[in-house]
Order: structure tokens, then sequence, then C-alpha cells
């Protein structure tokens, strides 16, 4: 009497991990995949400085993607991050005069607290993540047109500025920016799962009102994800500003969808609760790549890179879906 | 008790505030500007505000559907780029063909975010997202990413057009406002939609064809970008489908918002959806009569956002 449904649960348990195992690790096989065939296809493709390339290229949108993974795996989301990322590059160009310390802090500082304020009125408010952050979309570009005097003035940083070095030196072969990416997506990663922080994250996407009852600081939690995530869009600003000398006004438009798209594509959920630092990482590898091999092909029109980009989505959260319904139909 | 009798009363002035607080608003900054700006009370003034509301109210107005159903669509702008790049593409073999097609092309984007939503069952915000990524860019791709200008005299005059004195596209935004409005409010698909928007467990339960309302939704909504976009490329004279419709998602969304719909879903307000479209070009116009630069109207705008879902955030956590 207790066999079958016993062996039924076992059953489906099995089916359960390798769902669970293709949606964590599809994003892996698919790059490891692109890579290789790009490898083979095209033979600049694994030189070593277009490797530099590709690892610089991807550190400025991993750090954007850091930030965005904690907040929609709180369930929330962050529209924000593209202006924020312009800002933070026009404010440490613009503060790069009074000396590399003020380049560092004031984009982090403005940032922060936009993020500050995005998550003040997502927690303790209750309004949609999603608009609280577009109209912070709007307000960062807006003050950064107030600051750049309607877009008029580009900051640039002084010659011989130390600031520079944080953006074009390099250490092995590659760029400062990548081994920041790194560490901070390392350290990211072990936030998220070894500490009561990570768990409260994970909790608050999960169920808030379990969360809650559990005791567990839900809004706090929100608040820190959002002011990460500002914080980290302002870092990515400021070392893109280092790294092309000068505050560009015109960036980072569309940005908050391309780190909204490697996060999916990484396997975390929109709806919040589950989601891995690596797979957000393998994300934006997978997402360098594509725009890499457009522009190795050369003849192809690189408006197809969005195509490219918009079908890989697809097609990622289709998959999703109906292996999470697999899950589910247990 | 006290604390009941309070919490009744302050839904009640925030459900005032959210079901007029627009219009409230409209007719303010109308009067402020007939006090305070040179020129406000001119012809010329009106139809150049209603002209340019015109395509932002015909994407609201398929938004606030969707809305209704507690959905959202990112992709607007992205199909209005499309209809950009097949209107030159097609103008050779006469007007209505070309139209028809980047009508039949919206329309189709619209259902297959449908199916993604419906069927499928992905967010509507990743669903649509997918095609604002690609889209514009696949109207890049089908322009080779050029401006073409276009002579057609019978496609150009429903940009310059006028019927009785009114504007072609104002006409066609106004008629489509009163169609939403008919579609909301007198039949069954409008109250089927804002059914599943108010819960979609128990529409289905009800035995509600939820699928098929929510395909038609977004297909509806997607039609209608498609029509904003022709509008907009026969006002400019050209199709551009780098600019055409460019961050149109928030302008309608907000538009929607402001008007009074709850992103919670369960309710639409289409002459609200019409106030909220009049509301952020009159903000936009008075700033800009006014010397203000764009930085300043951008930051208006955003607290007026925050503002507006701040009284809607209420009643939806009733």
């Amino acid at each position: 009497m207790t066999a079958a449904p016993t062996m039924a649960a076992q059953d489906s348990t099995r089916r359960e991990l390798m769902t669970g195992v293709l949606q964590k690790q599809g994003a892996a096989i698919a790059l490891v995949l692109m890579v290789a065939v790009a490898w083979l296809l095209f033979p600049r493709f694994g030189s070593l400085d277009n490797l530099r390339d590709i690892a610089l290229q991807s550190s400025f949108l991993a750090i954007i993607a850091l930030g965005m993974t904690f907040v929609i795996i709180t369930g929330g989301i962050d529209l924000s991050v593209g202006s924020v990322y312009a800002l933070g590059g026009v404010l440490a160009a613009y503060g790069s005069q009074w000396g590399f310390l003020v380049a560092l802090l004031l984009p982090l500082a403005v940032c922060g607290l936009i993020g500050l304020i995005n998550g003040l009125l997502v927690a303790k408010t209750g309004m949609a993540p999603f608009i609280v952050t577009l109209a912070s979309l709007l307000f960062a570009r807006g003050l950064l047109l107030a600051i750049t005097s309607e877009g008029a003035t580009t900051y640039k940083i002084p010659e011989g500025e130390a600031f520079v070095e944080l953006g074009r030196g390099t250490l092995f072969g590659f760029g400062y920016p990548v081994f920041i990416a790194a560490a901070l997506c390392l350290v990211g990663g072990l936030l998220l799962r070894r500490t009561r922080f990570g768990q409260s994250v994970f909790a608050t996407g999960g169920s808030e009102q379990s969360a809650k009852l559990m005791g567990l600081p839900v809004a706090r939690t929100k608040v820190t994800v959002y002011v990460m995530s500002g914080v980290l869009s302002g870092l990515a600003g400021a070392l893109t500003a280092a790294y092309l000398q000068s505050g560009v006004t015109v960036i980072g438009v569309g940005l908050e969808l391309d780190a909204i798209s490697v996060v999916v594509i990484g396997g975390t959920l929109l709806t919040g609760g589950m989601g891995t630092i690596l797979g957000t990482v393998i994300g934006v590898g997978i997402r360098t790549v594509i725009q890499n091999v457009i522009n190795q092909i050369g003849t192809l029109d690189s408006n197809y890179q969005s195509v490219v980009s918009g079908a890989f989505l697809l097609v990622v959260v289709v998959l999703q879906r109906s292996l999470a319904r697999t899950t589910a139909r247990r | 008790m006290t604390d009941t009798a309070k919490t009744v009363d302050r839904t009640r002035a925030a459900r005032w505030l959210q079901e007029y607080g627009v219009y409230v608003a409209v007719v303010a900054l109308v009067l402020f500007n007939i006090a305070f700006t040179a020129n406000f009370l001119t012809v010329g003034n009106f139809r150049t505000q209603l002209i340019q509301a015109a395509p932002v109210l015909v994407v609201a107005l398929g938004m606030a559907l969707v809305i209704g159903t507690e959905g959202v669509d990112l992709s607007v702008g992205a199909v209005m780029a499309l209809s950009a790049a097949l209107v030159p593409l097609y103008l050779g073999y006469g007007t209505l063909p070309a139209v028809a097609i980047a009508l039949a092309a919206g329309l189709a984007a619209g259902a297959f975010n449908g199916v993604l939503v419906a069927r499928v069952g992905i967010q509507p915000i990743v669903a649509t997202l997918a095609l604002l990524v690609g889209g514009r860019g696949l109207a890049l791709v089908l322009a080779d990413g050029q401006l073409i200008q276009l002579h057609d005299p019978g496609f150009l005059a429903l940009g310059t057009g006028e019927v009785l004195g009114i504007p072609v596209s104002v006409l066609i935004a106004a008629v489509l406002a009163v169609l939403m409005a008919a579609l909301v409010g007198k039949t069954a698909f409008g109250r089927r939609l804002v059914a599943i928007g108010g819960n979609r467990r128990a529409s289905v339960l009800a035995g509600l064809p939820v699928t098929r309302v929510l395909i038609g939704v977004y297909a509806i909504c997607g039609l209608l970008a498609a029509l904003a976009g022709v509008l907009s490329t026969a006002r400019l004279g050209a199709g551009d489908p780098a600019d055409a419709g460019l961050l149109m998602e928030l302008s309608a969304i907000t538009a929607v918002v402001v008007g009074g719909t709850p992103l919670t879903g369960g309710r639409v307000r289409i002459l609200g959806t019409v106030m909220g479209v009049l509301l952020m070009q009159l903000v936009r116009a008075t700033l800009i009569k006014h010397n203000l630069p764009d930085s300043t109207a951008q930051m208006i705008q955003a607290a007026i956002i925050v503002g507006a879902v701040y009284v809607a955030r209420e009643r939806s956590s009733r």
C-alpha cells in the first residue's frame, strides 16, 4: 500500500532533478556550444586579443547584472539601471577634477541614494517595483541632463588622473574591470549562498508572507538589494567613464533590458525565489559572445544582434517555463 | 473600531483621488496655462498639442486593455518601429496595401505576445520583453538601418490631412477611444477581460474563455501600436525605425496608470487614459513653453508617476 506512492515519489523526484539540472545547466551548455562553434568557424575568435575584448565588454554588464540578480530573486525588478549607469559615468568624470576618491565615491553615493529611494518606495509603500524604477529611470536621465547642461557638456577626465588607470590598467593582459567584476561576482555569490542575508533574499522572493512569518527582515532585505543594484550600476558607469576617459551621456539606453535578459537567460526566475550568480555570469558570457560573433561575421548587419538576442531570450523563457511545468505537474 | 473607520476613510479619499485626480490635474493645468502661458488659448496650439498626443493615445488605449488584464506590453515601441519599416517597403503597391501589411504585422506580433502569455504561461513583462529586444532590430534589418523619405500624397494625408478642420490622426484617435470605451463597457469581451484581470483563477473556474480573451487583448494592443506607427510615419513623412516609438512603452504605461487603471488589473478606465495622455502632454508642453529644460521636465514626470501610483496603491492593497 505504501510502496506504490513511494516509488512514484522517487520517480518524480528523479524527473524533478533532471529538469532542475537542465534548467540550471542549460545556459552553461549553450555557452560552451557557442564558444566551441565560434572557435571552429572564426579563427580570430580564439585569439588572445579577442578573448580580452570579450572579457572586458562582459565585465561592465556583469557588474550591473549582479545587482539585478539580487533584485529579481526578491521578486522585484530594476528598470533604472541603464540610466543610473550613465549617470554614474557622468558623475565620475565630473568628480574626477577633485581627484581619484571623489571620482569613485561621488557616483557610488548618488547612485546608491537612488537605489535607496527605489528600495524604500518598494518596501514601505508596496508600490510595484516596475513603476517605481521606471520613474527613477526618468529621474536619473533628468539628473544626468541637468548635470551636463542638457547633454551639451561632456566631462573629460584630466590627463594623468589615476582614476583612468582603474578602467584602462591591465593585469596579465586583462583589464582591471574584469578582475573587479570577477571579485564582485564571487563576493555576491557567497553573499547569496552562505549568509543569512542571502537566505532572506531567497525567502522574500519565494513567499513574502512566509518570510515575514518566519521573522525575516523582508523590508530591510528589499531596500538592501535595490541599494546594491544602484551602487553596482553606478560603479559600472564609473569604470566605463574611466575606460573611455570621459562621461558619455548617451550610453545605457535600453541597458536595463540587456541586464534583465542575461539574468533570465542565466536561469533566474522573474517570479523570484530562485537564481544563481554563476548563471548570470554565464548569461553575460552568452550575450557578449553573440555580439562578438556577429561582429566577426562582418557582412552581417549589427542589427541582427538584437534580433538574435530577442529570439534567444524567447527560447530560453519558453524552455524554462515548460521545464518548470513538468516539475509542477508531478 | 476607530482604526477601521480611519482606514475606510483613507481608502475613500484615495479612491476619490484615483478616480478624479487626473481630471482635477488636467483642469488645473489648463487653467494655469490660460493664466500664465502666452498664446495658450489659440487654435494652432490646441492642434499642435492634440496632434502630438494622438499616437500616444492610440498606443495607450491598447495598453489600458492589457493592463486591465493584469498584464503589460513592453513591445509597443518596437511594433511602431516595425510599422515605420514596413510602410516604406510596400508603399509602392499603394497606400492601402502598405498600411494593411503594417497593421497585420502589428496584429500578428500582438497575438504572438498573447499566446506566450496565455498559452505558454510566461509573465507578460518577459514575454513582451523578447519582442522589445528583437522587434526594433528586425525593423532596422528590414529598413537596412535607413530613414526612408516618403512622397506618396495619399499616405501623407494620414499625417497632415484634415476632416472638417480636425486633423485625421486626432480624429482616428478620438474614434478609437470611443470604440474602446464601448468595447470595455458594453461587450461581453470587455466584461471578461476585466474579470480576468480581477481574478484569473476564478475566471478559469467560471468557464470564461481566458486564453482567447487574453490573446485578443494583446492582439488589439499590437494592432493599435502598429497604427500609431503608421500615423507617426505619415506625420513625419518618413519611415524611421531607429526612432519611431522610442520609449513609447513608458509613455503609454504612464498615461494608463496616471489615468486610474491600476497595474494590478481588474479595472479599465478609458476616459481616464485619455486624460492621462492629455495630462502628460500638457505637462510637457507647459514645461517647454516656460523654458524649463528637458532635465527638469523628466524629473517632474518621474514625480508625477510616483505620485499617481502611490494613490493607486491604496486601493489595490485593500
